[in-house]
């Protein structure tokens, strides 16, 4: 799958990669109204990472119907919209809008971007906050519900519990790590922002042990992400207990990138003589 | 917006003046549909770090399926370019973005800034495929003669009128490129084709906008994909009340469709 806010609505790389082969295209996340986003500079790179604080740009639902999901119906592979909101409410209203198009497989709920100053991240570091948003998008989504966890908590454990005990049907995990980067030129932090989401390879074995741990956890399916740029690193991540993966940054570097892991992890199927890829999943954990 | 990506072999390397290199590499794809002011995203290197691909405008297509960028050495991916050896392979995406759009039946002039004035060179070989040479004028600026003086004569070789201006003097007058554009003859319509840093592109938008000339100016800004995904190149819009982006929107735009801060 390719992860949220690093693949437009599929259409930006239509001409580039075979949208048809990918497991799943997560759509940049949306809420109710459009959003302008925060001031540039936006991102900064780093050592094998980047920084960003984007502040979930987005057409907002209406547009998002009217300008974005006639390319995604023609498209086999199954949609996921991500969802962001300031209130319970508005994740609310979002998941009844959404439940009427067919076209939307699930929902991913976003409790977790860094880079905005209400609600989001209080969603995600909060286990009872967390759990109410849950409940609510659940009872207005009949299909499948993803909440995506954040890493800037102290354990990650205590939100994915309570998640699922809300009802939710898997998790994806983790967004981004906060963190920043400061000019020593210009004494002044990179970003406009000050703080963002660290993303890339540099996070990869965060996210990895973070997956480990709720997978010891919670027994709803988990989807890792986290840096994951080469088949080698989607399988650790299926080795760990992920069902899934999600490809984020790596389709900014390689925009073919998805769909070369989901050939690469074939290719390492056959080598080793491994009949599914679900004979992966949680392979590392068991003695 | 068809975007392709090419293993693009490096043709040839040179270097034009102390930290500023060109680099041809045999991109046929993306050579046949490139337009002036697009830009192409170039991976420096196998590695993860540096990470991101690096933008730069084509600062030329030739002959041969060629494309041609010339960048300044600034930092770690900059300089991994400068060390390619001929006959390694670039990967690259293009041709990413809204180019220069060539005005109809106007004085164009080609206002350039230090390494900014890449892409003008493509501009002016688009330009005098349907106009006479001499409704072309290059005005150049740069710190200092070095930046500058090869790049200047590039365009001499073109067959164009180029007048230089240098901060500290040691290449035609000492001042700013808006300087140059104090003296400019109006009998057509002029437009204003403008790259380089921010400060130059404010001043010479706001010259414009004085003289009810037209200008189109290429802004830089960081980004990560070029493909309208990160969101990261954001640019005010004139009315404050939003964010266009340089990858889709841009990097060429009206002057007057962006806020100048």
């Amino acid at each position: 799958m390719t992860a949220s806010g690093t693949f437009g609505y599929g259409e930006e790389f239509g001409s580039l990669v075979n949208l048809h082969r990918l497991g799943a295209i997560i759509a940049k996340g949306i809420s109710l109204l459009p959003r302008q986003g925060n001031p540039p500079p936006r991102i900064a790179e780093t050592a094998c990472g980047m920084l960003n604080a984007i502040g979930l740009e987005n057409v907002g639902l209406e547009r998002f119907f009217s300008e974005k999901l006639s390319f995604l119906r023609g498209i086999d592979t199954p949609l996921i919209v991500n969802i962001l909101g300031d209130t319970i409410e508005d994740y609310q209203q979002l998941a009844k809008r959404l439940n009427d198009e067919e076209k939307v497989a699930a929902v991913e709920v976003n409790i977790s971007c860094p880079n905005v100053k209400q609600g989001g991240v209080a969603f995600g570091t909060d286990p009872d906050m967390a759990h109410a948003v849950t409940k609510a998008v659940c009872q207005h989504f009949s299909r499948p519900v993803i909440v995506k966890l954040s890493p800037n908590v102290t354990d990650i454990t205590l939100v994915a519990r309570a998640v699922e005990e809300a009802g939710a049907d898997g998790l994806s995990l983790i967004n981004t790590v906060l963190g920043m980067a400061i000019d020593i030129e210009s004494c002044r932090p990179k970003l406009a922002n000050t703080f963002g989401g660290l993303s890339g390879p540099a996070i990869k074995p965060i996210a990895l042990r973070m997956v480990w741990q709720v997978a010891g956890s919670v027994s709803i399916p988990i989807i890792g992400i986290g840096g994951i740029t080469t088949p080698e690193d989607a399988i650790e991540f299926l080795l760990a207990g992920a069902t899934a993966i999600q490809v984020g940054t790596a389709n900014f570097i390689n925009p073919q990138a998805t769909e070369e892991i989901i050939q690469g992890i074939g290719t390492y199927l056959e080598k080793n003589g491994i009949a599914s890829v679900e004979d992966l999943i949680g392979k590392a954990r068991r003695v | 917006m068809q975007v392709y990506k090419e293993l693009a072999e490096i043709i040839r390397r040179e270097q034009v003046a102390e930290d500023i290199y060109r680099l041809t590499v045999k991109a046929p794809d993306i050579a046949a549909a490139s337009k002036p002011g697009q830009f192409v995203m170039v991976r420096t290197g196998e590695g993860l770090d540096p990470l991101l691909r690096r933008p730069f405008s084509v600062h030329q297509v030739a002959e041969g399926g060629m494309v041609q960028i010339l960048f300044k050495v600034i930092g770690k991916g900059t300089q991994a370019l400068a060390n390619m050896e001929v006959g390694r392979k670039l990967d690259v995406l293009g041709p990413i973005g809204r180019g220069f759009t060539i005005a109809d039946d106007s004085q164009h002039f080609l206002v350039g800034g230090g390494i900014g004035i890449a892409p003008l060179f493509f501009l002016a070989r688009r330009i005098l495929k349907k106009s006479e040479a001499f409704s072309i004028r290059v005005l150049l600026g740069a710190r200092t003669k070095d930046e500058i003086a090869a790049l200047a004569d590039d365009f001499k070789g073109m067959g164009l009128v180029v007048d230089t201006i240098t901060e500290d003097g040691s290449l035609g007058k000492q001042g700013l490129v808006t300087d140059l554009m104090a003296d400019l003859q109006q009998e057509k319509p002029v437009m204003i084709y403008g790259c380089g840093p921010y400060p130059m592109l404010r001043a010479v938008a706001k010259t414009c906008r004085e003289n009810s000339w037209g200008c189109q100016v290429s802004l830089e800004t960081m980004m990560a994909c070029g493909l309208a995904a990160c969101l990261g190149c954001a640019v005010l819009r004139a009315d404050m009340k939003g964010y266009v982006h340089a990858c889709k929107d841009g990097p060429v735009f009206d002057a007057d469709d962006v806020a100048w801060l």
